[in-house]
């Protein structure tokens, strides 16, 4: 049973987003971290690029899969996890505690699109 | 399907053509190089309740049948074919070569060729179980690791094809590393040859390439930072030696580059790194090349090697093969195809490129002769190549009817410039067991001398030449 902590919200690509004024802490999801198997390198994005909803902002490489991040919201990068450039396992012990990029939205709503809690471990149990 | 379309009625013809090419063939020849015999083949039919492969095919269209006569001549019986081959193969020369242009002949031990075509090498390819594959994926990192040391670049994959398109490959990766900018400049004194393929690469990938010109025989520095300036540069390649068989110095380079966020990536003749400042000497993300200088025979152009190395940074950029090292169960040494997340089979949109394959044997090749000569002869390699190309080089000059085209340092290669009809000398070369300098037009020819190229063979040469 994956972890899913009640005040973020989901994307369906198993990405969680934290709202605070109009900076977004975006990072992946317990069951995403479980389903990748020990993550060793994660391809970010640079500070001050442009990331959309529904577009992706990098990728997540494991030991038997790459998989790509789609952003959950639009805006731009003002500060990546520097710490998982040589600790990539990090996300892998605690992927609610380390983000992996914060966002200054340009559209706050674009978060209501976004599922909540209970939404989200609906999708996690099919 | 709908049979009514032209395109259709055509591909299906040329499909159905082939697939009963393979049937009549299967028929008429011995066999000897056929699977099944024509026992076998009744007893197959039979169990499945068919009277002929032609029935196999009742579904095929009566107006889509290939019912002429193949125009191939009929098979020859094992004396007739060696006679032929025989004969096809006396109309080789081996000659006295002075002409390198890219492949240069320089000598192998005989080691090497009798290591190559073990079956074991020779026959198995594809490295994917390591399970199995430990020799081969071993030999693989070897290979990797001497390419790294030769050109002091932290990471190597396991070759691609060829140089040419090593080259390209280089290009796609800067690409790739550079965000949003897809302009590459690559010198002019790179071989022809690889601009052409290149080219063709970048095109076909959507990548603005700038040729960067020559002045008196090497790059133009100064218009490469020009286009930096311009501020959508990807990367850089440049050569060396050129294709003039001019060493370039590139002091300084890496740094202009790369404070316009670009790279730089350096087409190298392998076997030079042993005596010339490496690329990671001189401050590139990427060094490629083709390994044919490494002993490898002329074979009238191949197979040759492509190699490529880059720094950590560029590393995942990196296309192909990569073996790693790393420990099994019992925690002994074991090798492994690694960083496979980059390869196309696995990530195909976003993969810098479709190769999904290497040079195993001509790394092998590689490998061995780099491991018989070492570092010391290597170094000698390069030595004696020198020696040899200076001395021919000042022949010519003192004999009067030639004179230096460049002013510019070279190591076994050189232009020199003449009024004497070189066409008509190649000729007279040829008949005398000699392949003269390459005709770059305008009175301008270009000798290569190796390790194998006796101070008689260079006397010789040169007097054959001034003799007129």
């Amino acid at each position: 049973m994956s972890k899913i902590l009640e005040d973020l919200r989901y994307a369906d690509s198993h990405e969680w987003v934290k709202l605070e004024g109009d900076i977004a802490t975006i990072g992946i999801s317990d069951y995403a971290q479980h389903a990748l198997g020990n993550i060793v390198y994660v391809d970010m994005p640079e500070v001050g690029d442009e990331v959309s909803q529904g577009e992706d902002f990098g990728a997540v490489e494991s030991v038997k899969a790459a998989s790509d991040l789609i952003s959950p919201v639009s805006g731009e990068v003002i500060e990546i996890n520097e710490a998982l450039e040589d600790e990539p396992e990090l996300v892998n012990q605690d992927p609610y505690s380390n983000w992996i990029m914060k966002v200054k939205v340009s559209d706050a709503s674009e978060i209501d699109s976004l599922l909540d809690a209970a939404a989200y471990a609906k999708i996690c149990e099919e | 399907m709908d049979m009514s379309t032209d395109v259709e009625l055509y591909q299906l013809n040329n499909l159905m053509k082939s697939k009963l090419h393979l049937v009549k063939l299967n028929l008429i020849m011995s066999d000897k190089f056929m699977p099944h015999t024509e026992s076998e083949i009744r007893e197959m039919l039979n169990k499945i309740g068919v009277a002929s492969i032609d029935e196999l095919y009742g579904d095929v269209p009566e107006e889509v049948i290939y019912r002429e006569e193949y125009d191939i001549p009929s098979a020859m019986s094992e004396i007739e074919l060696r006679r032929h081959i025989n004969d096809l193969g006396s109309k080789n020369k081996t000659l006295t070569i002075f002409a390198g242009g890219g492949a240069y002949d320089h000598y192998a031990p005989s080691t090497v060729a009798h290591l190559l075509s073990r079956s074991e090498f020779y026959t198995a390819y594809t490295p994917y179980q390591p399970e199995i594959s430990q020799g081969t994926l071993q030999y693989i990192f070897e290979y990797q690791s001497m390419i790294s040391e030769l050109t002091g670049m932290e990471a190597t994959n396991a070759s691609m094809y060829d140089g040419a398109t090593a080259a390209a490959e280089a290009m796609f990766m800067m690409v790739a590393s550079a965000k949003k900018k897809n302009r590459i400049l690559i010198s002019s004194t790179v071989s022809d040859r690889v601009i052409r393929v290149v080219e063709t690469y970048a095109k076909f990938h959507g990548v603005n390439l700038t040729l960067i010109p020559e002045k008196e025989g090497i790059t133009d520095l100064e218009e490469i930072s020009t286009e930096l300036s311009k501020g959508d540069v990807a990367g850089v390649i440049v050569p060396t030696p050129n294709k003039y068989g001019i060493i370039e110095d590139f002091t300084g380079l890496a740094d202009t580059i790369h404070s316009s966020k670009g790279a730089l990536a350096i087409f190298a003749d392998p076997s030079t790194l042993a005596v010339l400042r490496t690329p990671s000497e001189w401050g590139a993300d990427i060094a490629c090349g083709d390994g044919q200088s490494l002993g490898m025979p002329l074979a009238f152009g191949g197979p040759y090697l492509g190699y490529i190395s880059c720094s950590k940074s560029m590393l995942r950029k990196m296309p192909g093969r990569v073996v790693g090292a790393t420990t099994d169960a019992d925690g002994k040494r074991a090798y492994v195809l690694t960083l496979q997340a980059r390869e196309q089979h696995i990530r195909r949109e976003k993969a810098t490129s479709n190769i999904c394959s290497n040079q195993s044997l001509m790394a092998l090749y590689a490998t061995i002769y780099m491991s018989l000569l070492g570092k010391e002869g290597l170094k000698e390699v390069n030595v004696l190549s020198c020696d040899g190309a200076h001395y021919l080089y000042h022949r010519l000059i003192e004999s009067g009817k030639f004179s230096p085209a460049f002013d510019k340092p070279f190591l076994k290669e050189f232009v020199v410039k003449t009024e004497l009809d070189m066409e008509k000398i190649n000729s007279k070369l040829l008949e005398n067991g000699i392949m003269g300098g390459i005709l770059l037009g305008n009175g301008m020819v270009e000798f290569a001398v190796t390790e194998k190229r006796t101070k008689e063979e260079i006397d010789r040469l040169v007097n054959l030449i001034v003799e007129g």
